[in-house]
């Protein structure tokens, strides 16, 4: 496991650039809501965390995608599975870097955000917590999704096909909690939201990974 | 029996890419693996190197069944397949830590194999600056990394240069003096046939008597 | 599937159409109006049956595909790629029903009902595991990807479903035609039998084509015997 994690942080440090590349994406797609809805600072501040979550999940599609790329152009991944290595922890270890590049995406994109949309808040660490849970809602199936879809030709039009609608109950629960700090919490329903989104994280960690052999296998 | 194959039927589509295929090879034994392009040479190692399965017939591999005990078919196993296992942003050395890794093997086989492959200099390069044959050369090393009882090379010679091909009997003839088991699946008979104990003949996927 | 009664879909089709027709009849212009909602609510005659045939759809295809996993027998991919379809047909009609109700009654189109988002979300998932199916010729790799995809959209369902009426409820109430009384089982319960037998055999005729073209990719061409070149 450690082997796998290991080279996935070495692969993703190797290939920066591209998630600078990304950054600016969503920094972008940021923007671009803003000029979708106009330049109404209290309108923009309400929808604040909407934007942020999807600016978000656009992005993952590019980076999802990517994770693949290394593994399929000499046909890496079966090099390793021939070693041989448990599908399963080659899951973990892919989903945990993708995780983990993910939340760092959501945090970098937390300051655009700020700027663009006056939407701050004082409670930073839960919020980063709130981008980490969100982030690893998505990194889960779409980590196996994008295993699925590189091997095939539509790649790029079926990865997000597959995973919108799926991370639906993590793209609002987080959305509702991330909002909530940034305009607050009234009827303290935070914790609420945070549950259901840990809840999906469960689940599709372990799903996910129990499925991963299927489709990386023959 | 290294390797056991019986009646061993693998189809893509409608189409039989090998067509009972049964043969036999002892420990230790070298055999070579010719046949025209598209006669089944990579279907067949793909099958007993248990990358794919068959659709009939079955096979064993240092004495454990391809389908029923894939892992331990794989332990025994290395494969230099066609495509390189390698990822291109990565160093050589990096490549062969990552195998070793995921093996469980210690990292300071790497980089003695480096200098055996003659690679040693440009270890600490990103694959993607390699040439074909230095590509060829690393996979070669990852192959050897593994240190298995039955060794499968899918074109060896392939991309290599005269030096190369030394390398490439040299290391056979090394590999065959431990006791290892090794196919060789290629075009260049000639020099294979004098590494080789015994020879297979492949065309449209069935032996050629 | 098996091919032992033929008939039979076509005879579930036919059973269906007789009692949809007399079912809808009766709902339509027989049982009397309800008290609140007026004549609009009659399409909840066909909403109703049409929301539970759904979800048997669902749990099929999900079962299929489960069995599927665990025996590799191909009439169970047949019977995936039936229910997919199925399935999302109904989502689609519910959804359209949906619509139909609500505009005269909230003045919207979409008024984001928990239940009728799921279905909507479940539709664009299964929509998209059917996309997945045509991008990929190899079957045995088709078969394990759908169901591996029809499993993970299924089991996010009830997650999705209460996301949404969680989501929903700082905002609106409930909404749906489901207020029934006991005048009106009668047309409801017929019309849930017609749908039933109109669904199972559309699900079986679908699966048959889909079997079909399944023995035709995966049921391998004569081996011709060791010896003859063929």
């Amino acid at each position: 496991m450690i082997a796998a994690l290991r080279k996935e942080m070495l692969l993703q440090w190797r290939t920066r650039t591209q998630l600078m590349a990304v950054f600016v994406f969503g920094a972008t797609a940021l923007l671009l809501f803003s000029f979708g809805v106009g330049p109404n600072s209290e309108v923009l501040r309400q929808f604040s965390a909407g934007f942020l979550w999807l600016g978000l999940l656009l992005s993952s599609t590019l980076t999802l995608a990517e994770s693949f790329h290394a593994e399929m152009e000499n046909r890496a991944l079966e090099g390793l599975l021939l070693l041989p290595a448990d599908p399963r922890v080659l899951y973990y270890g892919k989903a945990i870097a993708n995780w983990i590049q993910l939340t760092l995406l959501g945090a970098a994109l937390v300051p655009i955000m700020v700027v663009l949309y006056d939407a701050g808040t004082s409670r930073l660490f839960s919020l980063l917590a709130i981008i980490a849970l969100g982030a690893a809602g998505l990194s889960a199936p779409g980590t196996l999704y994008a295993a699925m879809t590189a091997q095939i030709r539509a790649k790029q039009t079926l990865l997000p096909l597959l995973l919108f609608p799926l991370i639906v109950p993590a793209l609002l629960a987080s959305v509702k909690a991330t909002s909530l700090l940034i305009l607050g919490d009234p009827m303290r329903t935070l914790g609420s939201w945070i549950s259901l989104l840990a809840s999906f994280d469960a689940i599709y960690w372990a799903l996910c990974g129990l499925l991963y052999g299927r489709v990386v296998e023959e | 029996m290294a390797v056991d194959a019986e009646h061993i039927s693998r189809r893509f589509g409608r189409r039989w890419a090998l067509t009972d295929i049964s043969f036999q090879m002892p420990r230790g034994s070298v055999m070579m693996v010719a046949g025209p392009n598209g006669s089944g040479k990579s279907t067949l190692f793909r099958v007993l190197s248990t990358v794919i399965r068959a659709d009939q017939g079955r096979a064993s591999v240092a004495g454990f069944d391809v389908k029923t005990h894939r892992d331990d078919v794989r332990r025994a196993v290395a494969f230099l397949s066609h495509y390189s296992y390698l990822y291109e942003s990565l160093t050589a050395r990096e490549n062969l830590q990552v195998a070793a890794d995921h093996a469980g093997l210690t990292r300071d086989r790497v980089m003695p194999l480096l200098d055996r492959v003659t690679l040693a200099a440009r270890a600490d390069h990103a694959v993607s600056t390699f040439s074909a044959g230095m590509r060829k050369r690393l996979s070669f090393a990852r192959v050897l990394l593994q240190d298995a009882s039955v060794v499968m090379l899918d074109e060896p010679y392939a991309q290599l240069d005269p030096d190369g091909f030394a390398l490439v009997d040299d290391v056979v003839r090394d590999l065959k003096s431990r006791g290892t088991t090794v196919l060789i699946a290629t075009h260049q008979i000639d020099r294979a046939q004098k590494l080789a104990d015994a020879a297979l003949f492949l065309d449209e996927g069935r032996v050629r008597r | 599937m098996n091919n032992r009664f033929p008939r039979l879909p076509y005879v579930l089709l036919a059973i269906g159409a007789v009692l949809f027709l007399f079912g809808s009849w009766w709902g339509l212009f027989v049982a009397p109006a309800e008290v609140y909602m007026g004549e609009v609510q009659r399409i909840m005659y066909v909403h109703v049956p049409t929301a539970w045939n759904w979800m048997l759809a669902v749990i099929f295809t999900f079962i299929s595909a489960v069995v599927f996993l665990f025996t590799s027998d191909y009439k169970w991919d047949a019977r995936v790629e039936a229910g997919l379809e199925v399935s999302s047909l109904l989502a689609f009609l519910l959804c359209c029903q949906g619509s139909i109700w609500a505009k005269p009654t909230w003045g919207v189109w979409w008024d984001w009902d928990p239940r009728l988002t799921s279905v909507a979300v479940l539709l664009f998932a299964f929509l998209g595991i059917v996309a997945l199916r045509n991008f990929v010729d190899d079957a045995p790799r088709r078969a394990i990807w759908s169901s591996v995809a029809t499993i993970i959209a299924s089991v996010d369902l009830p997650i999705v479903y209460f996301s949404v009426k969680w989501w929903n409820s700082l905002h609106q109430p409930q909404s749906t035609p489901e207020t029934v009384s006991p005048a009106f089982h009668l047309p409801l319960r017929v019309n849930a039998f017609a749908i039933l037998f109109l669904m199972t055999g559309f699900i079986m005729l679908r699966a048959r084509i889909a079997s079909m073209r399944l023995a035709n990719e995966v049921a391998p061409p004569p081996l011709v015997e060791a010896g003859e070149m063929a």
